[in-house]
């Protein structure tokens, strides 16, 4: 985890979290007891899907990259269940969580892992290219940083067109330091776009720190764009959401650009194939894993609250163990593409033969 | 002669050339601490301490355009792509700084950089990962590029890299960090632009390199033994330079070429080689030149599919079979 320096606790309070916590904050205590329990479900089935989906890629089931997102769910669930008919959520590589937050079914997604076509990306993009513009989510992107003039261009999309929406556009602690995020941000501070930049600092990018990776405070470097910024606490999903509905309506509303940190831990290594040995402590982990846990956290949460009781954690748990293992079965069932597909969906003209205006070849072999 | 992986081979070129060149500086991201994402770099940094082993930001416009300006000075950067697919966000840097300030500045400054890392298909880490820009980077004047296949070519070229004075890309493959092969404890080098006649035949030139051209070698023995067919096979080793006199020789020889070459069709390595063989030794042709590359898309993540997409044993042997008949 990152160390803490007291001018970024100074803004979180700035930031509008009121003194009674974040549950109190309106937007959190305008939630129906359904509601609050559909945030809980939402995370349980997250991390269900997770790790079923690990368990098929140590059957082989699933190849290249998978990196998950155990640990970080609550920011997801947090910041998609914000989400308005014209927001728009868009992120790097480690998707799983944000697909799920926006309301993807778990079949398309564990299809799409094991690289079938009835995948969500038809099996073309794999665990790192999750994708559903239906549901405003653009993605699920392989190069850091590589997301973020995207989100910065849906955002100014929107304002284009009128909308009062804003695109939540995702990176990690390790992608602030490309670039491309610094044009973005620019870009997105000279035009007053609704675009708020996510980081979400889970402490390391692959085995480097972010004392390690990065100069100053993350969130802050907003500041050289004069742009507003805060830092929450990932763990809380009613912080997440406390902290992240304030800048999205100065988004929609007026406009505005910002940059949160939000604060979070990865359980697993930085994908399924890195054997997370030399960057940190086992019991670093587990410090984090007792303390933390998001799922466990908000458990408390609703418990206390009475929202949720201890036969209906259980009935959350099973649901979402068999939904998972149900979407693995679909997607074993499923079958693969074939060499055909492979120049589908390259070019829209070939797509569509009857309408194509230009002439000449478009494929070399 | 003690038998060494891929990756070790690499390995061992990087340490003797720190040892012998206190200008030699390793940078990328996870080489360090991590010892490297395929563990390339392993143990290095114990060795030879955070001075010599950088770790670095995400950062690759930064760090390859920093490590071009120190070459400029004299520093001998060896930089670690993850991947080279990565190497788009540092386009600017590669091919407008690092293959132009020699000939910008009338031959005043020498750019003695090295960019290495893996670029290859097969892994399954989709359209974003997969990319082989042999073509791009030699479509530049002024870069130079390696592809090498064994671990005796790694570490020799690798060291013959360190030690030119021009910028030199150096695309690795990750499914061949694993293979083994004989490379000598001694301080040998393999010279750029020298391609490696990797298994002598008389009626088909099969012209490939890198991790295809290891497939196209097992091809050339299923020929002989199932086939009766005698097959020669030309490793490049380098495309720019690129060693057309070994080429035209075998074709001299056989008669026959088909080009192997994990790179989607259109301007790839093999449409200038095509071009060059039909130019240069048009008489000595039997039959039309044939090409296996990638199939023309991006690449695909499905685990079965991408099998087929790339160059394979199945489908070289078509295209030899092909080519012979
Ligand atoms: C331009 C680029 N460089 C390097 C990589 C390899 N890479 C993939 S993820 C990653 C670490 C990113 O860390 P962070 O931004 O903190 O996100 P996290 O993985 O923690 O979610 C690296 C170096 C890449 N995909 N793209
Ligand atoms: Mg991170």
């Amino acid at each position: 985890m990152s160390k803490k320096s007291s001018a970024i606790a100074d803004v979180r309070s700035a930031a509008g979290t009121p003194k009674n916590g974040p549950a109190a904050h309106p937007v959190n205590a305008s939630l129906s007891a359904d509601q609050k329990i559909g945030l809980y479900r939402l995370m349980v089935r997250i991390r269900r899907f997770e790790e079923r989906s690990l368990r098929a890629y140590q059957a082989k089931k699933i190849g290249g990259f998978l990196h998950l997102y155990i640990g970080q769910e609550a920011v997801a669930v947090g910041c998609c269940s914000l989400m308005g008919k014209d927001d728009h959520v868009i992120t790097a590589y480690r998707d799983h969580g944000h697909a799920i937050g926006v309301g993807m079914e778990l079949n398309p997604l564990m299809a799409e892992l094991y690289g079938k076509v009835t995948g969500c990306s038809k099996g073309k993009g794999g665990s790192m290219h999750f994708f559903d513009p239906a549901r405003n989510y653009w993605g699920g992107h392989g190069i850091v940083g590589g997301q973020v003039p995207l989100g910065t261009g849906i955002a100014y999309g929107l304002k284009y067109k009128g909308l009062k929406g804003a695109c939540m556009t995702f990176m990690g602690d390790g992608a602030v330091n490309q670039g491309a995020v610094h044009e973005a941000y620019n870009l997105a501070a000279l035009w007053d776009l609704p675009v708020i930049f996510v980081i979400e600092n889970n402490g390391y990018s692959m085995g480097t720190s972010q004392a390690r990776s990065s100069a100053g405070d993350l969130a802050r470097r907003a500041e050289g764009y004069g742009m507003a910024w805060g830092v929450c606490e990932g763990h809380d999903v009613y912080e997440v959401r406390a902290c992240m509905a304030r800048f999205l309506e100065e988004a929609r509303t007026n406009s505005k650009p910002a940059v949160v940190e939000i604060r979070t831990y990865r359980y697993r290594g930085h994908s399924v194939a890195d054997p997370d040995n030399t960057y940190r402590a086992k019991s670093e982990i587990e410090e984090y894993r007792r303390t933390k846990d998001p799922i466990q956290v908000f458990q408390a949460q609703l418990l206390a609250e009475k929202v949720l009781d201890l036969a209906l954690v259980e009935k959350i748990d099973v649901e979402a163990r068999a939904e998972a293992d149900l979407s693995a079965d679909f997607a074993e069932a499923s079958p693969f593409p074939t060499a055909a597909d492979l120049q589908k969906d390259v070019y829209w003209e070939a797509d569509n033969p009857s309408e194509r205006k230009s002439g000449g070849r478009l494929f070399f072999n | 002669m003690p038998v060494l992986q891929y990756r070790e081979a690499i390995r061992q070129a990087l340490a003797e050339e720190l040892t012998r060149d206190a200008n030699v500086v390793v940078l990328g991201e996870e080489v360090g601490q991590f010892h490297g994402a395929y563990k390339v770099t392993e143990g290095l940094l114990a060795k030879f301490g955070p001075k010599r082993i950088v770790d670095t930001p995400i950062s690759e416009a930064g760090f390859i355009g920093m490590g071009i300006g120190a070459s400029m000075l004299g520093v001998r950067p060896v930089i670690e792509l993850m991947f080279w697919s990565f190497y788009s966000v540092a386009f600017d840097q590669i091919l407008n700084n690092a293959a132009n300030v020699r000939y910008m500045s009338g031959g005043q400054i020498n750019c003695p950089i090295v960019i290495r890392g893996p670029a290859n298909g097969g892994t399954n880490v989709g359209a974003t990962h997969s990319h082989t820009p042999e073509n791009v980077l030699a479509n530049h004047p002024g870069i130079k590029v390696v592809v090498p296949a064994t671990p005796y070519d790694a570490k020799g070229l690798l060291k013959s890299a360190i030690r030119d004075n021009d910028p030199v890309m150096f695309l690795e493959n990750t499914m061949l960090y694993g293979d083994k092969g004989e490379v000598p404890e001694d301080d040998y080098l393999v010279p750029l632009g020298k391609a490696d006649v990797k298994r002598e035949g008389t009626e088909l030139t099969i012209v490939s390199y890198g991790r295809a051209m290891v497939l196209s070698l097992a091809v050339a023995n299923t020929l002989q033994q199932e086939h009766n067919r005698s097959v020669e096979v030309v490793d490049l080793r380098s495309i720019r330079p690129l060693d057309m006199d070994t080429v035209l020789a075998s074709v001299k020889k056989t008669h026959r070429v088909l080009i192997v070459e994990e790179q989607k069709p259109f301007c790839g390595v093999g449409a200038q080689l095509a071009y060059m063989i039909q130019s240069e030794a048009f008489d000595e042709l039997d039959a039309p030149i044939g090409r296996l590359c990638t199939i023309d898309s991006p690449s695909i993540y499905s685990p079965p599919v991408e099998i087929e997409q790339l160059p394979n044993v199945q489908r070289i042997l078509k295209a030899a079979l092909e080519a012979l008949a």
